[in-house]
């Protein structure tokens, strides 16, 4: 049971890639209800309190640090295994709210993406550093966008270069675990675009094998995770 | 815009009966994010003092400017530094006695600049700037900062003064897309002295990242010390005389966006560029985006499409891998002129990672001809407002 809750309240994403555009939030007794893509996959974002697509949230940071406090006490979730919570870029007001209000809720942990180059990787050190300010667990690191192969050649291009050894060399200098890398597939961003699952229209990709590698070590780890919790218990 | 959370900001179930869908009605966000002023007006304004952490922008001072910093400091040394709005989050909200270089704003800086107002010439530090420019997207990461870095690069070819204002805060990138990320801020009578990134001094730069103790330091800071230093990049940066000042802006629609466009509200903005990649989800991001700058009265120059198709190096295959075409339908939607499509180029990121001048070493490179033109169409387009 799965629950994804959008905190980028300037640029709501989700609704659109899971094929939920123009759907609303239906409110009952015990709360807000989730947009449900399936029966174990519920959503909330402010994109589905939008009534337009060019709705803009001009909202300063307390504001929507209101709204997202709301999301968490108000959304009737159910029992779930699993709430991800996507975040806009940056360490400010969102990130700071989140971690606090769940505080009490014992976070398992951050996944990070990047993609390859310096560029990139020197605001993800930052991020890195926030984490370990708020002690927010890293469950690791994933390098998004790493290399591209054409599809009529098959010879591989870098892209978005790693100029200074990519993320894998970033973990390992800054002991961070490094879950794994995911190419540029453009049937990625069509399935995004059309808000079906990618991997479910593209199988048989090297990039839903690479996602399939990391879904899996970010199960194992909140699985270890929840073990060494009970125990304490 | 059907935001349940406004209704009096209390829980829904008692605004609403029960099983009601949220009416529009019932949002009461309000009107007033048409005029910043307002949307600056629904809260309380913080009291802004900072802490006195010296910061590498006050070592190297000349000894008028020391002389005014020392009494300053003496005034204001210990003043902790309060927000109005929420409650302080430990180890963020910068208390003078821990060495936090996560706070960096100082308060030696400030209050030296109050000092230098003695001294300070009449005219503003952007008097001499002719023409402000915003590069703005909804979305993260589709190439705002490398768009205003090339920008820059050729307008600069085209024999221009630029100066680049990056008030992405939390994550700047400028620095290092001109290979000056190591540098420092120095002051001077008329305030803080832009980094120029070669001895032509034709660019100039100010960023967050040059004030960093650290470059790997996180900025975790709320709204009102972001706004706090914006409306100092603003008003104490020493530009001089400019032909372009680009400003880098970090995605979305918030407290920097708000806050920017209200403190260069006086200097008459010429517009903002937006930047999109072609995909849906991006383009669903970067309306929201327009609707900020109808809101805010900012006009929009146009609409630039970042990596719009790869030409495979190998096989000349070109392969749309963000989709394509969706920046010009956007622009053709909105009503504004589309600037163009750049593609992805694997010798500008090449480029960008090293900090050097992708516009004059890289001519044949696949970007090359997109970003002049876009610069070409921002001077044609000054030229025409002057005639």
């Amino acid at each position: 049971q799965v629950a994804l809750l959008d905190i980028d309240i300037c640029g709501p994403s989700i609704p659109k890639m899971m094929g939920l555009e123009g759907e609303q939030v239906h409110q009952s007794g015990s709360g807000w209800s989730p947009v449900y893509v399936e029966e174990n996959l519920g959503v909330m974002s402010v994109g589905f309190l939008l009534s337009s697509p060019d709705d803009a949230v001009i909202w300063r940071g307390p504001k929507k640090n209101g709204l997202i406090k709301q999301f968490l006490r108000d959304v009737d979730w159910g029992e779930i295994d699993y709430l991800i919570v996507d975040t806009p870029p940056g360490t400010s007001d969102e990130h700071l709210s989140i971690v606090q209000y769940l505080s009490a809720a014992h976070i398992d942990g951050a996944v990070i993406i990047t993609t390859p180059q310096e560029v990139s990787l020197q605001d993800v050190r930052k991020e890195i550093n926030f984490c370990h300010k708020v002690k927010l667990p890293i469950i690791g690191v994933v390098e998004n966008m790493s290399g591209f192969v054409c599809p009529k050649c098959k010879n591989e291009s870098q892209i978005f270069p790693p100029t200074t050894g990519g993320a894998e060399k970033m973990c390992q200098n800054l002991n961070v675990p490094f879950l794994g890398k995911v190419p540029l597939d453009p049937q990625i961003g069509k399935s995004c675009d059309k808000g079906q699952s990618f991997l479910s229209e593209a199988p048989e990709s090297p990039a839903t094998s690479s996602y399939r590698n990391i879904i899996q070590r970010i199960q194992e780890y909140c699985d270890q995770h929840h073990f060494q919790e009970e125990k304490i218990i | 815009m059907q935001i349940l959370q406004t209704c009096s900001g209390s829980a829904p179930s008692r605004c609403l009966p029960y099983g009601t869908r949220p009416r529009s009605s019932c949002t009461s966000v309000p009107d007033g994010l048409a005029a910043p002023g307002k949307a600056g007006q629904a809260e309380p304004r913080p009291v802004v003092q900072v802490p006195t952490d010296a910061l590498k922008i006050s070592r190297h001072l000349t000894r008028r400017d020391q002389g005014a910093l020392t009494s300053a400091t003496r005034s204001h040394a210990g003043k902790a530094p309060k927000t109005a709005l929420e409650p302080p989050f430990s180890g963020f909200e910068g208390h003078p006695q821990q060495p936090n270089a996560t706070a960096p704003l100082p308060g030696t800086l400030l209050r030296a600049s109050d000092a230098l107002l003695l001294f300070l010439p009449e005219r503003s530090n952007l008097a001499g700037v002719r023409h402000i420019l915003l590069v703005l997207s909804g979305k993260g990461g589709v190439g705002k900062s490398t768009i205003s870095t090339e920008l820059a690069l050729s307008l600069r070819h085209s024999g221009k003064k630029v100066g680049i204002l990056d008030v992405d805060l939390c994550g700047p990138s400028i620095p290092r897309m001109f290979r000056v990320q190591d540098n420092d801020v120095h002051q001077c009578d008329s305030g803080w002295v832009p980094v120029f990134v070669d001895q032509d001094k034709s660019i100039s730069l100010m960023s967050i990242g040059f004030l960093l103790e650290k470059p790997d330091d996180a900025v975790v800071w709320r709204g009102p010390k972001k706004n706090a230093l914006i409306k100092q990049f603003v008003a104490d940066v020493a530009w001089g005389d400019l032909d372009f000042l680009i400003v880098d802006t970090p995605p979305g629609t918030s407290d920097e966006h708000i806050s920017t466009v209200e403190a260069l509200r006086p200097y008459k903005p010429l517009g903002a560029i937006l930047v999109t990649t072609p995909q849906a989800v991006s383009v669903g991001d970067v309306r929201r985006e327009l609707t900020f700058c109808k809101k805010t009265g900012l006009r929009v120059l146009g609409i630039v499409e970042n990596m719009s198709g790869f030409v495979c190096p190998h096989c000349s295959e070109c392969t749309n891998i963000f989709s394509k075409g969706g920046g010009e339908e956007l622009a053709k939607h909105a009503g504004v002129p589309f600037l163009g499509s750049v593609p992805l180029d694997p010798q500008l990121s090449q480029s960008l990672e090293e900090g050097r001048d992708f516009i004059q070493e890289f001519p044949k490179s696949s970007a090359f001809p997109a970003l002049t033109h876009i610069a070409q169409q921002i001077l044609d387009g000054t030229l025409q407002q002057s005639s």
